[in-house]
């Protein structure tokens, strides 16, 4: 398709990565597309570049901020960014600043060693360099830069939300960052000079679906890199919401107030959790009990089975996070399949192997009394296997309440975006709100679980 | 006048033949008791009556086994149910509804396996073993079976206890004119309860006769030295 007219009144999904400057910018986006009479969808908190051009190329979303080192080595593994149009998408002209990835120290390493330019740290192999996963895996990453400038440092892997407590606290004595990140002002960082030329230019521009090029041509942000800073700085160090700060600096408008505490949306965002948590497990236990009944009855499938699930168990919670979007798109179908998936083991091994564990002798007796299979399901085995399906269940509720966390990176909500937002501001307090509620509720789970066990089995019944 | 009828049984366990050819009819109600040491097939025997299990050969001539109550070493009672539901387990698998008739028979056999009419909503746990064995007893005995097979019944039980039941279970026979198969290795509780006698060795049936001839005339070595015992 060439094109498309879009009319007035449509919805525009904006995607962002889950980072402070993909979230302001983002906003700007949205916002400016809410005054061109646009109403918006906002699919924030995308996990990485990976998840956000995946959810674009399956249509999930229409638009969302990239950079152009990113489009080039990321994505096309190309040097001509004018490939991009394979995909049928189309890319805005560049907003004015660039963000490049740098390497910084704080003031008292680069005295103390006296660095300067990247080059300066050949002369120190035994500085500890913590780098971003993004950023050790990246084609211009670490790798590669350590090979231009001959550099000895072990890299350690971390996320790039925690990186600046850990350069603060002396834990790590290097780490990457992006040019524009409000930390290095407020914490008078030193950005080790690229004298090799070695990072590529990261501009900022709109990367959109071509069935909206006709709109995105008359959205013209203009950003310089001063600008940019003091937005990310206003994110982090102030604390303002990111909706305030692109309306502040689309109106130039007044101060803006600092985000207060918000019961009712840290209840709406518990009830999404709760939501997930257990639409998938309900799902879990309609599919995994008479499953684990059925494989019961058949041995040999029962292994093939019971591997297969374990198989899935052993899957990174947000690997199977994202080979869900080209699947279920995302939002919360894909976050529901995967939380479903990872019910499905601990409810099917507990039902097979509560099942195979009945005493012989109490099967051989209903076999002696003429009961059906159905019967002795339904009088023996199945209430005698029952503490153990429980258990079974209440395993799986209590982890589907900790990987509910995680649904977050692929725009399902839940408690998971306070995590997923505070890592990304650098904001401790904004990841335990997320945090402390995600414990409670697994806690609450538990305790619920042990109540209904114990009503259900009084003690005399339990030790046989 | 057979009650249960085996023809040319023979069963194995991988390479183990644990019943070679056994042909044998149990007159009607009558008691025989299967006496050999362990491993000599007896339980195997007795499983082959009630299709618990399935021989490799050879044909069982045997009433449904819905007709035939079956009483193990061990109780096998459903530890979640009450002695009540325990007991009346073959009504609920028969699908009967009428409460009143099920409470009747479940009394009936209480008072005459000797139980007091409270335990019914005891649990079998909070029973002694003697207790338990008599209302495993109470269910293998509720459809009024004309068969009834025990298999070392008695085995996990104290002397005293163990001669209580054997009454019970002497004056049941005399009562109902149940056709009674019991498995043991007591040469003692083979004397006081059977009629005939069946010595099993090697899965093979080395004598089976009436009580008296086989204790004063023992067929070979294997069954004179299995009574000494």
């Amino acid at each position: 398709m060439l094109f498309s007219i879009t009319a007035v009144g449509q919805t525009i999904r904006v995607g962002a990565k889950h980072f402070t400057e993909g979230y302001i910018l983002s906003e700007i986006i949205a916002q400016q597309l809410e005054a061109k009479g646009f109403s918006v969808k906002r699919v924030y908190n995308l996990g990485g570049t990976l998840v956000c051009f995946e959810a674009l190329k399956n249509n999930e979303i229409d638009v969302y901020p990239e950079y152009t080192g990113t489009i080039t080595k990321e994505i096309l593994k190309s040097e001509n960014i004018n490939d991009i149009g394979n995909y049928n998408l189309g890319i805005s002209k560049p907003y004015g600043f660039n963000n490049t990835y740098a390497l910084v120290v704080t003031n008292e390493t680069a005295a103390l060693h006296s660095l300067k330019k990247i080059s300066d740290l050949q002369k120190s192999p035994n500085l500890k360099a913590g780098i971003s996963y993004e950023f050790l895996k990246r084609q211009d990453g670490w790798d590669r830069l350590a090979e231009a400038y001959s550099l000895q440092q072990k890299p350690t892997g971390l996320e790039h939300g925690l990186a600046y407590e850990a350069l603060l606290n002396s834990r790590i004595d290097l780490t990457d960052c992006y040019s524009t990140d409000a930390e290095i002002a407020k914490h008078k960082l030193v950005v080790l000079e690229d004298d090799k030329n070695f990072f590529p230019r990261y501009d900022a521009v709109s990367l959109y679906r071509n069935e909206i090029r006709n709109v995105m041509n008359n959205v013209v942000i203009s950003i310089s890199e001063k600008e940019m800073r003091e937005m990310n700085s206003l994110a982090v160090n102030n604390n303002i919401p990111f909706d305030q700060i692109a309306r502040k600096f689309l109106s130039k408008s007044e101060e803006v107030p600092a985000r207060p505490f918000n019961l009712h949306d840290l209840a709406s965002k518990t009830l999404t959790h709760l939501y997930l948590t257990f639409t998938a497990l309900i799902l879990a236990i309609v599919v995994a009990v008479p499953l684990g009944i059925q494989l019961y009855r058949t041995p040999k499938a029962a292994n093939v089975f019971l591997y297969i699930a374990g198989l899935m168990q052993t899957i990174p919670s947000i690997a199977l996070l994202a080979i869900m979007i080209p699947l279920f798109g995302i939002g919360s179908l894909p976050a529901i399949v995967a939380l479903f998936l990872y019910a499905i083991l601990p409810i099917l091994r507990n039902t097979v192997n509560g099942l195979r564990n009945v005493d012989p002798l109490l099967k051989e007796i209903s076999a002696s009394l003429g009961m059906s299979n159905w019967q002795s399901l339904r009088y023996v085995e199945g209430p005698l296997a029952l503490p153990a399906i429980l258990t079974g269940i209440r395993i799986a509720a209590v982890i589907n309440v900790g990987t509910a966390t995680l649904a977050a990176f692929i725009g399902a909500g839940g408690l998971g975006e306070y995590i997923v937002t505070g890592l990304a501001l650098n904001n401790t307090s904004m990841i335990l709100m997320g945090a402390i509620p995600a414990a409670i509720l697994a806690l609450v789970i538990e305790f619920i679980f042990e109540a209904i066990e114990r009503r259900a089995f009084p003690a005399h019944l339990r030790k046989n | 006048m057979y009650e249960v009828e085996l023809v040319n049984i023979s069963h194995s366990y991988g390479n183990h033949a644990a019943l070679r050819d056994i042909s044998v009819g149990f007159q009607k109600e009558k008691t025989t008791v299967i006496l050999g040491r362990s491993g000599s097939g007896k339980s195997t025997l007795l499983k082959t009556i009630n299709g618990l299990i399935k021989p490799r050969s050879g044909k069982v001539i045997a009433p449904d086994r819905k007709q035939i109550g079956y009483v193990v070493q061990g109780n096998g009672l459903f530890p979640h149910l009450t002695v009540s539901k325990n007991i009346s387990m073959p009504a609920t698998i028969a699908g009967e509804k009428d409460r009143s008739k099920i409470s009747a028979r479940t009394n009936e056999l209480l008072q005459l396996t000797g139980l007091p009419h409270t335990y019914i909503d005891k649990y079998p746990s909070e029973l002694s073993g003697g207790e338990q064995q008599r209302v495993a007893l109470c269910r293998a005995l509720y459809s009024n079976p004309p068969v009834l097979l025990m298999d070392e019944p008695f085995g996990a039980l104290d002397p005293i206890t163990r001669r209580g039941i054997n009454e019970k279970i002497m004056e049941l026979r005399k009562m109902s004119g149940i056709t009674m198969i019991i498995v043991t290795h007591d040469v003692a509780e083979a004397k006081r309860l059977a009629d005939d006698l069946l010595v099993l060795d090697n899965g093979i049936v080395q004598q089976f006769d009436n009580k008296e001839k086989v204790f004063q005339t023992p067929a070979n070595k294997v069954v004179a030295e299995l009574l000494l015992i």
